[in-house]
């Protein structure tokens, strides 16, 4: 009985959660269609959450990328279908590992950044004095960082495709004797539009999803420096969990099976 | 005095934080250009009472009517009202410590007010000037800053676009004296000079003493005694006087231990 109510209450306090996100993300984006829009704190954002993001993501890209080809490489022997390996990690890079690592990379430096960031201003009352000076810090702090992460992402991912490729690259021909030239074809002409589309378009949903996780933590957190740290771990797991159970919806959706 | 126009009357004011009822009732009227200082115990819900007053947290019940209109609703548009036309000192300050002290300053009339950069860094530093705070104070960053130092910058920055109600909450603490009596002067010319209404929160009496039209003392959630300065010396209320003496013995402690 017992258990029964405890897994209600549970169960109750999570939807009220998403309840309360939901909103939060929807007032985030509506920010950006009612004026002011705060031009300086968007270009920061994007260079604090876009360009300082590249070396991590680009590392994470070229090794995975030359991980993934040893592997491919080793499992495809198995039924002579080694050739293939350019076709199937392009595939693998462009459709799931670009956009899934590049976000979980970006979920764990820019939430978390977000979050202590806000969080802090929060117990401060920063946010306070804010409103008091007539600004709306909704407008402020929260629609400038949103829509640079949502901006950003794809572009991250993007650069991570290519380096992530790049790296199953030098794999394949340096230590698996593909042939350049060959290789780079076998991807250019096996590849479709719409692979590097839905990526990027999960990419954007990635963005988004993060940088609201970050700033609803950041924003709503209380109670000090100990409130502000949890908030942080919060919005980092948050982010990361929305991010892969996102990815397998709009995959589902994308991959009509 | 008598002849101008109440600016904000609060009425039956009740808040509750977690599992304290902290305001249980305030009843005060605030007349147009009038300076008003509200003393009151550590803890006792001075921080709250201006909070709600500023609309930045919603009241329990009661009212709070600025110019006929009543804040305590708590509507977008009540509190835009409501900012549009004060500054709040922060007990704590607040400065936006990614900011230079002079963006700081600015921020208003950066941000809300469109005025040029130029304009706004000209305006910082004449507020800075009053506070007396040196123009290269401008670029350092708030955490550069002593904490006295700290509370001056966030004074310009609550009386930078010239706001019709100012709420201080205390403004002189963590000061020396003698930059304490320039505040007060401060305080006294800003409600002189713009016809300003204030309301300030303060330990200090000397400070009280100097900046107050009148004093009013918060106690157990209600205004218990409000008088001119030069009455409280014989105010006849036990409360008013253990405070004004700085007792540890006599009816407040007791409520302290009890509680
Ligand atoms: N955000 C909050 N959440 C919960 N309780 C709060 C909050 N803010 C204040 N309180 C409680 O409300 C009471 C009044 O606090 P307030 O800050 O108004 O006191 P104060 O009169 O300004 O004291 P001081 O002179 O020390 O600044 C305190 O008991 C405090 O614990
Ligand atoms: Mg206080």
């Amino acid at each position: 009985m017992n258990l029964f109510a405890a897994t209600g209450r549970l169960t109750l306090d999570a939807l009220r959660e998403t309840g309360r996100i939901s909103g939060f993300a929807s007032q985030g984006a509506m920010a950006w269609f009612t004026g002011p829009f705060y031009w300086r704190a968007f270009y920061a954002a994007l260079i604090r959450i876009g360009f300082t993001s590249l070396p991590v993501v680009g590392l994470t890209a070229i090794f995975t990328g030359a991980a993934l080809a040893l592997n491919i490489y080793d499992g495809s022997l198995r039924f002579n279908a080694e050739t293939f390996l350019p076709q199937i990690l392009s595939v693998s890079i462009v459709r799931e590992l670009g956009p899934v690592l590049a976000a979980l990379m970006v979920a764990g430096r820019a939430s978390s950044a977000m979050a202590a960031e806000i969080g802090t201003m929060r117990v401060t009352e920063q946010i306070d004095a804010m409103s008091t000076l007539a600004v709306n810090p909704f407008k402020y702090l929260i629609a400038p960082r949103i829509l640079a992460t949502t901006l950003t992402l794809p572009i991250l991912v993007l650069i991570a495709d290519i380096i992530g490729i790049y790296g199953g690259y030098l794999v394949s021909v340096y230590a698996l004797d593909f042939g350049g030239p060959v290789y780079i074809q076998n991807i250019s002409e096996f590849l479709e539009t719409r692979d590097i589309v839905t990526g990027l378009v999960k990419a954007g949903v990635f963005g988004f999803l993060i940088s609201v996780m970050g700033c609803y933590y950041g924003y709503t957190s209380s109670g000090g420096a100990q409130g502000v740290g949890a908030a942080t771990r919060t919005a980092v797991v948050a982010a990361a969990v929305v991010v892969l159970a996102a990815n397998y919806l709009l995959t589902s959706l994308f991959v009509q099976v | 005095m008598s002849m101008r126009e109440t600016k904000i009357s609060v009425r039956n004011l009740h808040k509750r934080l977690g599992p304290r009822q902290v305001l249980r009732g305030i009843d005060l009227e605030i007349t147009e250009g009038q300076s008003l200082v509200v003393i009151g115990a550590s803890g006792s819900g001075k921080s709250v009472m201006l909070k709600c007053m500023i609309g930045l947290m919603k009241a329990d019940k009661g009212s709070v009517i600025v110019d006929g209109r009543n804040i305590a609703r708590h509507s977008e548009s009540d509190r835009r009202f409501m900012t549009k036309q004060s500054g709040m000192l922060f007990q704590g300050s607040a400065l936006f410590d990614s900011l230079r002290i002079w963006e700081n300053v600015a921020f208003r009339l950066l941000h809300a007010e469109k005025s040029s950069r130029k304009a706004a860094q000209k305006k910082a530093l004449e507020c800075l000037a009053q506070v007396g705070l040196a123009p290269e104070v401008g670029n350092l960053m708030p955490s550069e800053l002593s904490g006295g130092m700290q509370k001056r910058v966030s004074l310009a920055r609550a009386i930078a676009s010239d706001p019709q109600i100012l709420f201080f909450d205390e403004p002189t603490t963590g000061l020396d004296p003698i930059m304490a009596d320039v505040i007060n002067n401060l305080i006294v010319e800003r409600v002189k000079a713009l016809g300003a209404t204030a309301i300030s929160i303060t330990h200090d009496m000397a400070s009280a003493r100097k900046i107050a039209d009148e004093i009013a003392m918060l106690y157990q959630g209600r205004i218990i005694w409000r008088g001119k300065p030069d009455e409280i010396e014989n105010s006849n209320n036990p409360m008013v006087e253990q405070f004004v003496n700085g007792r540890a013995e006599g009816p407040i402690t007791m409520a302290v231990t009890r509680a």
